[in-house]
């Protein structure tokens, strides 16, 4: 058995009851949900905090709706509700694919879409396909709410925007005709980090031509979006010539480091490879949309 | 798809359908496992338990400077605190290893491995203990580590075991087997040879439980009882009793229900001696359960094998010789669990399943700033890394000979009639029909079928890949005159007693870590006395309650103890036969034996049940001079030589071209391991042993930086195979029983995990032909096989 450091717990009753707790203890307390990066990381003594204020008793955070032109996600909605929505499957198919190779089902029946992107590590896929996706994300603070996007609320590797006694409440994802979306990963293992992935939405125009384009990339080195695909792809036919251009974009924008997951070669060729993969499949999906 | 038509859907459905002796019955120890009520080390709580945690180094090669535990001691609930300096003045701070070597208990002079135990610390419960160990103040004097074995032997290379007088490098031993002259000759002569360097990284068992002991030494009688996880209880004992300096008699050793141990619970590790000291010190019972990072970074790993290879052949493709210069990384200290004689083990059934003209080998073994050990699943002492070798170096022939590699195999293949066959190295292999359970894995593979499908898979650019492993093992050490671990004969020993109303125990000195003993060793002594299966106890583990013997590991159980446990159930039906006499008042030599019961040639109505007969022993029949008036007995089982369980498997992959994604799409196992006692548990081994197969292959590697960190010490570093990495198992098996075991089992238990991993490889390699790919070496992670594409493989060590 690991063992953590000493903590104390508190269980959160509401929302403001959460920023409370958390104001009170100070900067050593650290909000947990699912707990599946933080728990691991506590028990290796990576992570000492002083407070652990759960949430996991906040329902009105844990929801999932089409509001009208916007599909908004509470923060503490678990992985699974995520893989196993229609409403996804349909509009986002990107959250369905990265679902389906987010860690294994024991992780993904605990973990939360919040945490997820809270937790900022640069293997986690979400932050991808929400950057992708331009999520928008709710943050509460003592002094209300405000509206955050996702390039305001990543700050880098294991960091956000989220000032210590403010909380992650809600992600909201435009609905957007023609447009559809895909993500893959490549990984030693199921369950094992990324060694790459990488996320696409696509949005075609009414001629078939792509109108907005945005592809992400996970674990390799890039905040936000890999840049100029779109200024790339606009007004283009979607092609194997495109998206191998696309794919050498993503090639250059990324960052890896070697690891034991590979070596940095291997890991913009892949950048390139998944770069095309998810373009074509997103292009596909949003042409079937248009059909459809 | 296991060939599930050959069994009854339900294995044990209705009584009608359960064995009375050998066959498809469900294990009697599940129903504890599968409702939660195992009883493992971390379940023990004795009154007054103290809960022990080790300060482990941070860095691999660093001379300790001080120790300060003042803080630590002054912490509440802290009892004590125990250094390298405190085991010297007991003599016990280093302790002998299973080969001849010796290991620190705790550091009293050098770091040799990152990981390695530093001092102990005894609290009254196990979050006091582990908080205190960050209060240690320990300085070190960082050295630079030896992480490369293949610079080991550098001139310049720090000597890592400075602790032994006159030790200026690091080498630890050389062995060879074998004729190295007629070797060199029959390569000279050959029309192709082939060479290949073949490494087996290091990996770790990584059982689901870690290690651990509850020491209890009560001071009034000077008894120490030790639970540990030990595959080797009775072993443990001896070995602590010449340790310790405890009489043996004073000890009792304990191994209850065992989380898995692959070999990783064979030797005896510092922890145990320190919980002993801890309740020595303290005065009370004292647990020690490591962690999964503990388990992980010190304890025993396995392989860590460098085989340069060469095979020689003419040029029709007949094999004529194999040898190998292998550079063993043995770590810090040399702590294998080999027989005495054999530092590399087995090694030397590297010939594999092949007639050969000559082989010749020669291990040399390092030390290195890694954490010792070597025995571990499948151990098999070595087989799993000479198997490698073979069927790796095998597939290379086959490809520069552009032969099938399965048409190679069936044309080199030891014939039946050759049988036992000598082989060029000491071995004399007791039983097989190769070319019978290869064509039979071939048959169920579709084989012709599955090449024609990667033809026209290649004409499209996809990469499909067939290997084959065709493996002949060496298990059940073994004879004593040859095989010793420590001194110790490796013989086993079985006591049954049937009881009045005609139920049975037997009580065996091998130690199950998760095999089903409880059921398969009922259900020998139910083959040969005709008692139920369930009726029959089968006690273990305990050293108190269980004759002598070396215990479980490379697949020794079956072999050793399953034959001694046959021996003595023979015994006590002879002793049967006896009183049955007297009961039926006819002679011995009159009476007849059918599954259960003796009866009156020519008159089966007339006879007597081993029932009626335990019933007679204990009762007033008058017993004939010389019979004692029960129904028990007991032997020691010296085996006259090893068993030679034997596979064909057959791995389909398919590879992503763009991402170097390796997927198992089929695997097909057809084993040998002689008489089959419950099929049932065979499969379950079998499947369990492919998929650490599949996990080695593909993804486990313990690797080092070059500053000596562990980069495995975690399962977020160290991966292990899940049900979405392995397909659906496709097993089938032949039947040729050993001729010198008493029941012909030849054991199970390693076979699929020595058998798969070259089968595995074999296919990548093969999946990989189209890009001039001829070797890879293990994990085939995606980037390792995508940088085999563009042609920069590179050795993982």
């Amino acid at each position: 058995m690991q063992i953590p450091a000493p903590f104390d717990y508190a269980r959160a009753t509401g929302v403001d009851d959460a920023i409370a707790l958390l104001d009170r203890h100070g900067p050593e307390s650290r909000i947990i949900a699912g707990g599946h990066s933080l728990l691991p990381m506590m028990k290796l003594r990576l992570a000492r905090p002083e407070w652990l204020i759960d949430i996991n008793d906040l329902y009105e955070l844990d929801f999932l709706l089409v509001d009208k032109d916007k599909l908004r996600i509470g923060a503490l909605t678990r992985h699974t509700a995520l893989l196993e929505s229609d409403d996804i499957a349909r509009l986002f198919p990107i959250i369905t694919d990265a679902e389906h190779v987010i860690a294994d089902p024991v992780v993904r029946n605990r973990g939360t879409i919040g945490g997820s992107l809270c937790q900022a590590d640069p293997a986690e896929d979400l932050s991808t396909v929400c950057d992708v996706l331009g999520a928008v994300a709710v943050v509460r603070g003592p002094n209300g709410d405000r509206m955050l996007t996702m390039s305001e609320f990543h700050r880098g590797p294991y960091e956000t925007a989220l000032a210590q006694n403010e909380i992650l409440c809600e992600l909201q994802f435009a609905i957007r005709p023609r447009t559809s979306s895909a993500y893959e990963k490549v990984e030693r293992r199921v369950g094992d980090w990324a060694v790459a992935a990488a996320g696409a939405s696509v949005t075609l125009a009414a001629d078939g031509t792509i109108e907005e384009a945005a592809v992400g990339l996970t674990a390799i080195g890039l905040d936000g979006t890999v840049p100029d695909i779109d200024s790339t792809t606009r007004g283009q036919k979607p092609s194997e010539e495109l998206f191998a251009e696309a794919g050498r974009l993503a090639s250059l924008a990324c960052d890896p480091v070697a690891d034991q997951r590979g070596p940095i070669d291997y890991k913009r060729h892949l950048a390139d490879e998944l770069t095309r993969r998810v373009l074509r499949r997103a292009s596909e999906r949003a042409a079937q949309t248009q059909e459809g | 798809m296991t060939l599930i038509e050959e069994h009854p859907a339900n294995p044990a459905a209705g009584d009608e359908d359960r064995p009375i002796g050998y066959g498809r019955l469900q294990r009697k120890e599940d129903p504890r496992f599968v409702r939660g009520k195992g009883h493992y080390i971390d379940d023990i709580v004795l009154p007054g338990m103290l809960h022990g945690a080790i300060l482990r180094a941070p860095v691999a090669h660093a001379r300790l400077v001080s120790i300060d535990t003042t803080e630590a001691l002054a912490r509440p609930k802290v009892l004590a605190v125990i250094t390298g300096k405190d085991l010297e003045g007991l003599n016990l701070a280093w302790a002998p290893t299973l080969s001849a070597d010796v290991q620190a208990v705790l550091v009293t002079d050098k770091v040799r491995f990152q990981g390695q135990e530093v001092a102990f610390v005894v609290a009254e419960d196990r979050y006091a203990a582990r908080d205190a160990l960050e209060l240690i103040d320990v300085q070190y004097e960082v050295l630079p580590p030896v992480m490369n074995a293949r610079k080991a032997l550098d001139p310049d290379a720090p000597v890592i075991r400075d602790d032994i007088e006159g030790r200026t490098d690091n080498h630890i031993f050389d062995w060879s087997a074998g004729d190295e002259a007629e070797a060199a000759a029959v390569f000279a002569a050959a029309d192709v040879v082939v060479s290949q360097e073949v490494v087996y990284p290091r990996v770790h068992p990584a059982p689901m439980e870690t290690c651990g002991a509850v020491a209890d030494f009560d001071p009034i009688d000077g008894k120490l009882t030790l639970y540990e996880t030990t595959q080797a209880p009775h072993a443990h004992r001896t070995l602590f009793a010449m340790v310790a300096g405890i009489p043996e008699h004073k000890i009792r050793v304990v191994s209850p229900d065992i989380g898995g141990g692959f070999g990783n619970k064979v030797g005896i590790y510092p922890g145990y001696i320190l919980a002993v000291v801890g309740s020595i010190v303290t005065g009370k019972p004292v647990k020690w359960v490591e962690d999964r990072s503990e388990n992980l970074m010190s304890t025993s790993f396995a392989r860590d094998y460098i085989m340069q290879g060469e095979i020689a052949a003419t040029k029709d493709g007949t094999i004529l010789g194999l040898r190998t210069q292998v550079l063993a990384d043995h770590g810090a200290f040399n702590a294998t669990a080999q027989p005495t004689k054999y530092p590399a083990g087995f090694f030397h059934i590297f010939t594999g399943s092949y007639d050969l003209k000559a082989a010749y080998c020669k291990v040399t073994g390092v030390y290195t700033n890694k954490a010792p050990g070597g025995v571990a699943y499948a151990c098999s002492f070595r087989v799993t890394e000479a198997v490698y070798l073979v069927e790796r170096m095998v597939d290379a022939l086959a490809r520069k000979l552009e032969m099938d590699p399965a048409e190679l195999r069936l044309k080199n293949f030891i014939k039946p009639e050759q049988f036992p066959y000598a082989n060029k190295t000491g071995w004399e292999y007791d039983s097989g029909d190769y070319e019978k359970t290869m064509r039979l894995s071939m048959e169920i593979a579709g084989y012709d079928e599955l090449r024609r499908e990667q033809k026209e898979k290649r004409a499209r650019g996809e990469l499909m890949g067939i290997g084959i492993s065709f493996f002949t093992e060496t298990v059940g050490a073994g004879p004593r005159k040859h095989m010793d671990i420590v001194g110790l004969g490796m013989a086993d020993g079985a006591e049954l007693r049937v009881h009045p109303t005609g139920k049975a125990v037997v009580r065996i000195s091998v130690q199950s870590q998760g095999q089903g003993h409880e059921t398969t060793f009922a259900q020998i002594v139910s083959e040969e006395l005709g008692i139920p299966p369930e009726d029959i106890d089968v006690v273990h583990g305990d050293t108190d309650q269980t004759p002598f013997g070396l215990g479980t590991y490379g697949s020794r159980s079956t072999p050793v103890s399953g034959g001694a446990v046959a021996l003595v159930a023979r015994k006590v039906r002879e002793k049967a036969k006896l009183i049955a006499a007297a009961m039926l008042e006819t002679r011995p030599e009159d009476l007849e034996w059918e599954k259960g019961r003796w009866f009156v040639k020519g008159d089966p109505s007339v006879g007597k049940t081993i029932a009626e007969i335990a019933l007679g022993a204990h009762g007033t029949v008058a017993l004939p001079d010389g019979v004692d008036g029960n129904l028990d007995a007991e032997v020691t089982y010296d085996p006259p030589n090893l068993t030679f369980p034997y596979g064909a498997y057959i791995c389909v992959v398919d590879v992503d071209p763009g991402t170097g994604h390796v997927k198992v799409r089929r695997f097909i196992a057809v084993d040998d391991c002689g008489t089959r006692i419950n099929p049932m548990i065979i499969e379950g081994q079998v499947h369990g042993g492919l998929t650490d197969g599949v996990g080695m292959a593909l993804m486990e590697i313990i690797e080092f930086d070059e500053d000596g960190n562990n980069l495995g010490g975690s399962f977020m570093d160290y991966l292990i195979p899940t049900a979405m990495e392995v397909p659906t198992w496709e097993t089938g098996f032949t039947v040729t029983p050993s001729p010198h075991h008493p029941i012909g089992a030849k054991g199970i238990g390693e076979s699929a995990t020595v058998g798969s991993p070259p089968a595995i490889v074999n296919a990548v390699i093969d999946a990989l032909a189209p890009y001039g790919v001829t070797s890879i070496d293990m994990p085939c992670t995606p980037a390792r096989v995508w940088a085999a594409m563009q042609g920069h493989a590179t050795p993982p060590i």
